[in-house]
């Protein structure tokens, strides 16, 4: 864990010197010790780079923590935050937003997004507990599915209909980081630390749960109230992910499941390690994506899933996989 | 939808297959004798063939709607033209009017949109049964991952005419299919690998169309969403000979296959018990299962929940215990033609392609299914 911390550090650091103007060390530092308006490097580090690098942290780590959120909730360890709608309404509210009202900027799109993600994954719980026995892991997967193969449905109708529609909305559906400003950090911190409070705290619980819903009751664990914090917990941090960045794939879904592997399946550890280890693949995939195609960039959902799709592979013919 | 696939693998819980597995040709352990077989048993030296009534019956009512719905679909249209005047074009007395769009225009479209369904129904059907499980689909094993990129690659980068796309998706999803089936290759097959290896492949190959789609021309990146979204647009007798000729060939290999599919249902060992080589049986439905899949992705795209719907509608419909290929088939012929015709008139005259009906009547299906057994509480 303290490795990992390091890591996010030195991913920070890295995502701080690197990109368009290569800047040195000396000047990065220099920029937070002793820092001067006049200098063009420290204006970079401070006002580009660093929010850059804070959404970087944030969206990592809620992506991280709502994977492994969500793959202890339905206990299957492929689980994808996604699962619950979240990608697939935020995607549809967008395209709404840029079709109907005319929304060009990548702040206007926020709270389309993060609205269209609350009411999805409002919508498949719902969905996921009719009938006997509440929501039930399969139950609210395929409540999911449903809704995000309706909602796709949508999207596509409409991204086909429009073509300046679908020229902005293919720029918003790779998830990038770029050109967000400082603003926005501030505005989504307060969900995503509600998001990672809720998360943390109920780890102990789905640890039980982990065992099946009989074994949990027993244990005293209340399992329908712990699911239905898990669900907020996971919407507000994929939801905010998915606002500021766009969806951006892998690291909802191979970080916690790689993770488990290091850090066996309690998820009290599994959860904040996730978390980190989800921060630092997305800091170093965004510094890459900013050098690896110059002088354009490559955008970080694309770099995540270039370099964790083939990752996996290799590791899932390496090892045997933990199960949760 | 891949990781539900793995997870049921385990339980098999959510399987409906466990639950009826037990009833085809079983002797019961009780009585000693054989349970009688439904439908008539045709046999001569060498080979025989077990004719099931309610199946036909299904499928001739199948066949009927089909019919019915395509000849509504060829008179609906910016130009109507009335139903006595398409028979009559059909069956070889075209009027003026009647014989460039019927016959130019709207037979092919209906004619394409029947074998690409009856393709993606049996191949549904079969991958289905192959997992057990009622997610399967041709996406387990990466085919339409790979046409995806193949198709996007020709229509961006090398700006391929409709033929060369349908090619290049074709060759895409053969490659990608091999690809994973050799990455997930560790002293044999395992489903669970099967899936992983796939989920892996489909994040890098994601992430090749996303690079590719930011930066084309938006001409191109319209022609793409649409292929990806799947159509049957412009459709022309040239796409229903390839497809009727594909289909003369694979469908019949599917059909012969359903016994031995029938006998991997009860599980592995069970199969080898019964005289099944597994693993060659495998490998030779993957294959059949992949075949009719490409040939459907070739003529229309990869039209969404078509081979998902299709399997388990044909299996309660016939209420019968096996694979259904063929009912499937008519199943799936029944519903593009239904989804199509509902792609071209519900926006008129703007026409929608027909992937985006699909999915919109494949998502309250899933739905369905999911209060449904949510009520008998087997999930």
């Amino acid at each position: 864990m303290v490795v990992l911390f390091g890591v996010v550090l030195f991913g920070m650091l890295l995502s701080l010197a690197v990109g368009a103007k290569s800047i040195p060390w000396g000047s990065v530092i220099d920029a937070f010790v002793g820092y001067d308006e006049t200098i063009t490097d420290h204006l970079i580090v401070r006002e580009l780079r660093l929010p850059r690098t804070y959404l970087g942290v944030i969206v990592g780590a809620s992506l991280g923590a709502a994977g492994a959120l969500m793959q202890g909730v339905t206990r299957n360890p492929l689980a994808d935050p996604g699962l619950l709608g979240v990608n697939a309404g935020a995607a549809f509210a967008v395209v709404l937003g840029i079709w109907l009202l005319d929304t060009t900027s990548v702040l206007g799109l926020v709270w389309f997004s993060f609205i269209g993600a609350a009411i999805a994954s409002v919508v498949v719980y719902v969905l996921g507990t009719i009938g006997r026995g509440g929501a039930t892991p399969v139950r609210l997967a395929l409540a999911g599915a449903a809704l995000a193969a309706f909602l796709f449905a949508g999207t596509r109708a409409v991204i086909l209909l429009d073509q300046e529609t679908l020229d902005q909305f293919r720029f918003w559906a790779v998830g990038s980081l770029a050109g967000r400003g400082d603003a926005l950090a501030a505005q989504i911190l307060p969900f995503v630390g509600v998001g990672l409070l809720l998360s943390f705290s109920g780890a102990r619980q789905l640890n039980t749960i982990a065992l099946g819903d009989d074994a949990a009751r027993s244990l005293g664990t209340k399992v329908g109230l712990t699911r239905v914090m898990s669900v907020l917990a996971i919407t507000l941090l994929c939801g905010g992910a998915v606002a500021v960045a766009g969806p951006i794939g892998f690291v909802g879904r191979g970080v916690p499941h790689t993770a488990r592997a290091w850090f066996g399946p309690d998820q009290r550890w599994l959860i904040p390690a996730s978390a980190l280890a989800g921060s630092a693949l997305l800091l170093f995939c965004d510094t890459i994506g900013r050098v690896i195609a110059r002088p354009g960039e490559v955008q970080v959902g694309i770099m995540t899933a270039a370099i964790g799709g083939p990752a996996f592979i290799v590791l899932v013919r390496r090892t045997r996989m933990a199960q949760l | 939808m891949t990781e539900l696939i793995a997870r049921s693998g385990e339980s098999e819980l959510t399987s409906p297959n466990a639950a009826t597995s037990s009833q085809p040709g079983w002797v019961d352990p009780d009585s000693n004798a054989p349970l009688p077989l439904r439908g008539a048993v045709i046999r001569r030296a060498g080979f025989s063939v077990r004719l099931d009534g309610r199946s036909a019956l299904v499928c001739a009512v199948l066949a009927a709607f089909t019919i019915a719905v395509g000849l509504w679909s060829i008179s609906v249209g910016d130009f109507p033209i009335p139903i006595s005047d398409v028979v009559a074009t059909i069956l070889g007395n075209p009027t003026e009017d009647s014989e460039f769009i019927v016959g130019t225009l709207r037979l092919p479209r209906v004619l394409v949109a029947i074998g690409v369904g009856a393709a993606f129904g049996m191949s549904g059907a079969s991958f289905q049964s192959l997992v057990r499980n009622p997610l399967g689909s041709p996406d387990i094993i990466g085919f339409n991952y790979g046409a995806a990129l193949g198709a996007v690659l020709m229509i961006v980068v090398w700006d391929g005419s409709a033929l060369q796309v349908s090619l290049g998706a074709v060759l895409g999803g053969l490659a990608a299919a091999v690809a994973v089936y050799f990455l997930a290759w560790k002293r044999g097959v395992q489903a669970y690998r099967l899936v992983l290896v796939c989920i892996g492949a489909g994040f890098a190959v994601d992430a090749v169309i996303d690079y590719l789609i930011t930066r084309a021309e938006i001409t191109d990146v319209q022609r793409a969403a649409v292929w990806l979204t799947g159509s049957l647009n412009g459709r022309s007798w040239d796409e229903v000979r390839t497809v009727g000729g594909a289909l003369a060939v694979r469908g019949p290999v599917a059909i012969v296959m359903q016994r031995r599919l029938d006998r991997l249902e009860l599980g592995d060992d069970t199969a080898a018990a019964l005289g099944i080589h597994v693993g060659r049986a495998k490998l030779a439905l993957v294959v059949v299962g992949v075949g009719l899949a490409a040939l459907g992705v070739a003529a229309a795209g990869p039209v969404a929940f078509v081979a998902f719907v299709s399997a388990p509608i044909a299996r309660r419909l016939t209420s019968s215990p096996s694979a259904c290929i063929v009912p499937a088939a008519f199943v799936g012929a029944l519903v593009t033609v239904v989804a199509d015709l509902a792609a071209r008139r519900l926006l008129a005259p703007t026409e929608l392609p027909v992937g985006i009906m699909t999915a919109a009547i494949g998502a309250p299906y899933l739905l369905w299914l999911l209060t449904r057994q949510a009520r008998t509480g087997a999930l």
